[in-house]
């Protein structure tokens, strides 16, 4: 039986390996997270229109950890990943002989929204929010007073990100200590726009997702400040405080992680030359935040040295800098 | 028992008549609701999505400005999944079918292959979407490529082919059968002339129906991984490739890397911009205008060709 399926997928592969070969050629695949999606896709956009379609990139949507199960089996060039590589998925890629070369792309920032009738909130505390989504939360915690006395008796309505999401993972991280670790007693949708639709609606809600969703909506929410527990000082969601590196612990940074071997191609060298160099633009255009000028330098150094591996040592870290990724030693 | 006065009998008859009138206004406002949900459908649709249907959406590819793009790899990427679902599930469902109907002996073998193909009919597409990734994408190694795709949807629409090419061979009346056996006809030649011409409306009806389910899936295809950006299409046969001039092959698209409509149209929902929805009720409008133009096909081949049956 066994002999037989191997048989039928030789001959199988023989027959199709000629033109799947045409059909490949030129092509930069590239799969991941659909939080650095946007931006990998208006490089890809801009980079095509460039080169007049010389070289095809193709960009998917399978989260960063089905992402990195594709780049680790050598069937992707780039690998869109809105964390670092953990050290079961640096095992699989050492396992199949995948180097690849670590670099940090953006900030996205998580915004905690309420509604914009909403009087009482002005800021939030990194405690007062974990009161309110810890898993010890769930079916206790109901009233806004239960969580901070100066609020009102009125019911906490909740809208969070689905715990497939790289953003829920992240939020639980930073906010409640613990990776994956929140009350389930909320709406949750991976979809960000019902969430949005959800908070707008009621004068009780509070919710979060990507900044990008709370920039594309500021009409109909308000951003949360959120005090930064090194300074005590409230901290609005923008653009500028991510930047200056204020705006913790809710901001990370974005990766893309590039295969060593991909990069000898001249048409991934190229791409990835296109996209440090237009990164800055394009990040700003999509609504996210783009790094210091010195990152994008630092990752082309980077790719023609052959730095290979992560810096991170496969977990994941809250309120890192870019400077200090930046200076680490990588390891495979 | 007394016999019945004809006013009796007049009370009997209005009240029958009553409970008809009854029903037909019952039907009427099903049949109503289910219409006006669809109409509802697809003008609200057609209404949100309308400043953007133009030529350029048809031949834009997809692009991070909402007002700039268009469905140009979808739609082509759709109708060459929709190709080869056919070219894979035609074939193999109505040759099923008739030797499921003409040729199999009744016993428990056939019985059960029976049960199982009507279960199958009933299994979520995501199931036939692991397996395809299994199977085509890994062991016979076609990639994430139409013809992993086009495969996939046919084996999800296999069991409603062979179904209703079975109802289209049974409504045939057992006497044309015989006649053609009686002048000494074997099985293959009474199929060939007489049962697969006069089954093709019925089958065509099913193989319709399959293809408007298949056009809609959206499971399967992303588990075996369509893409989602793609600004290319692919490749014509014999079109120059751009490399030393070389051409490509008569075959190569089906291992081209592709995305379909639904695809699309799922991904613009979920971006930040609303623009973007905009996009998608388009996108759908076109979608549900591909699933009727196909299904008017079905309706005016069956037509002529049930005109041609002469009994």
């Amino acid at each position: 039986m066994f002999k037989q399926s191997k048989l039928v997928s030789a001959l199988a592969v023989a027959g199709f390996a000629l033109f799947a070969q045409v059909a490949h050629a030129q092509v930069i695949k590239i799969d991941g997270s659909s939080t650095v999606y946007p931006i990998t896709e208006a490089v890809a956009e801009d980079f095509q229109k460039a080169k007049k379609n010389a070289i095809k990139v193709t960009v998917g949507i399978s989260g960063t950890g089905g992402g990195f199960k594709k780049f680790c089996r050598d069937e992707t060039d780039i690998s869109n990943a809105s964390r670092p590589i953990t050290s079961k998925e640096m095992a699989d890629c050492k396992a199949a002989g995948v180097d690849y070369v670590e670099m940090p792309i953006a900030y996205d920032a998580l915004t905690v929204v309420i509604n914009p009738k909403n009087t009482f909130l002005k800021q939030a505390t990194v405690e007062e929010l974990k009161k309110l989504w810890e898993p010890a939360a769930q079916g206790v915690v109901m009233k806004w007073n239960q969580v901070n006395p100066a609020w009102p008796d009125a019911p906490v309505k909740l809208f969070g990100a689905g715990a497939d999401s790289g953003t829920f993972e992240y939020f639980t991280e930073a906010i409640v200590g613990k990776a994956k670790s929140s009350r389930g007693d909320y709406t949750a949708s991976e979809d960000d726009n019902v969430l949005v639709q959800g908070v707008s609606r009621d004068v009780n809600a509070i919710g979060y997702f990507g900044y990008a969703y709370y920039a594309e909506n500021m009409s109909r929410l308000k951003g949360l400040p959120i005090v930064n527990p090194k300074t005590g000082k409230a901290v609005e969601p923008s653009g500028a405080n991510v930047e200056n590196g204020t705006y913790v612990p809710l901001s990370r940074p974005i990766f893309i992680y590039v295969k060593a071997k991909s990069l000898q191609k001249p048409e991934v060298k190229e791409f990835i030359e296109f996209y440090m160099k237009n990164a800055d633009k394009l990040i700003r255009e999509v609504k996210y935040v783009p790094l210091p000028k010195v990152a994008y330098e630092g990752n082309l150094k980077h790719a023609k040295d052959g730095k290979i591996g992560t810096v991170f040592g496969g977990h994941n870290e809250v309120g890192i800098t870019v400077e200090e990724i930046l200076k680490r030693e990588a390891k495979m | 028992m007394q016999p019945m006065t004809t006013e009796q009998i007049r009370a009997l008859i209005a009240r029958g008549k009553l409970k008809d009138t009854l029903f037909q206004a019952i039907g009427i406002l099903c049949l109503g609701i289910g219409l006006l949900v669809i109409f509802l459908l697809v003008g609200d649709m057609l209404m949100r999505g309308m400043e953007r249907l133009n030529i350029e959406f048809f031949t834009e590819f997809a692009s991070r400005r909402a007002s700039q793009s268009g469905i140009l790899s979808a739609w082509v990427g759709t109708l060459l999944v929709m190709l080869v679902t056919a070219a894979a599930a035609v074939p193999l469902g109505v040759a099923a079918g008739i030797y499921l109907e003409e040729y199999a002996k009744r016993n428990w073998v056939t019985d059960i292959i029976e049960i199982n193909i009507t279960n199958l009919a009933a299994v979520p597409s995501i199931v036939y979407g692991l397996l395809a990734l299994g199977i085509f994408v890994y062991t016979f190694g076609f990639g994430q490529s139409i013809l992993s795709a086009g495969l996939t949807l046919a084996l999800l629409i296999l069991p409603i082919v062979i179904v209703a090419t079975r109802e289209a061979i049974r409504s045939i009346p057992a006497m044309i059968r015989e006649g053609s056996m009686a002048v000494g006809a074997t099985r293959w030649q009474t199929c060939r002339y007489h049962i697969i011409p006069y089954a093709m409306p019925g089958i065509l009806t099913g193989v319709i129906i399959g293809l408007a389910r298949a056009i809609g899936e959206t499971a399967p295809i992303i588990t075996i991984g369509a893409l989602t950006f793609i600004a290319f299409l692919p490749p014509a046969p014999f079109a120059p490739t751009g490399m030393d001039g070389a051409t490509a092959g008569m075959f190569d698209w089906v291992m081209s890397p592709f995305t379909v409509m639904p695809i699309q149209i799922f991904n613009w929902t979920s971006r930040p911009d609303p623009a973007f929805e905009v996009n998608a009720a388009a996108a759908g409008f076109v979608l549900m205008g591909m699933v009727l133009s196909m299904n008017a096909v079905a309706i005016w081949l069956r037509y002529r060709m049930r005109k041609n049956i002469k009994w």
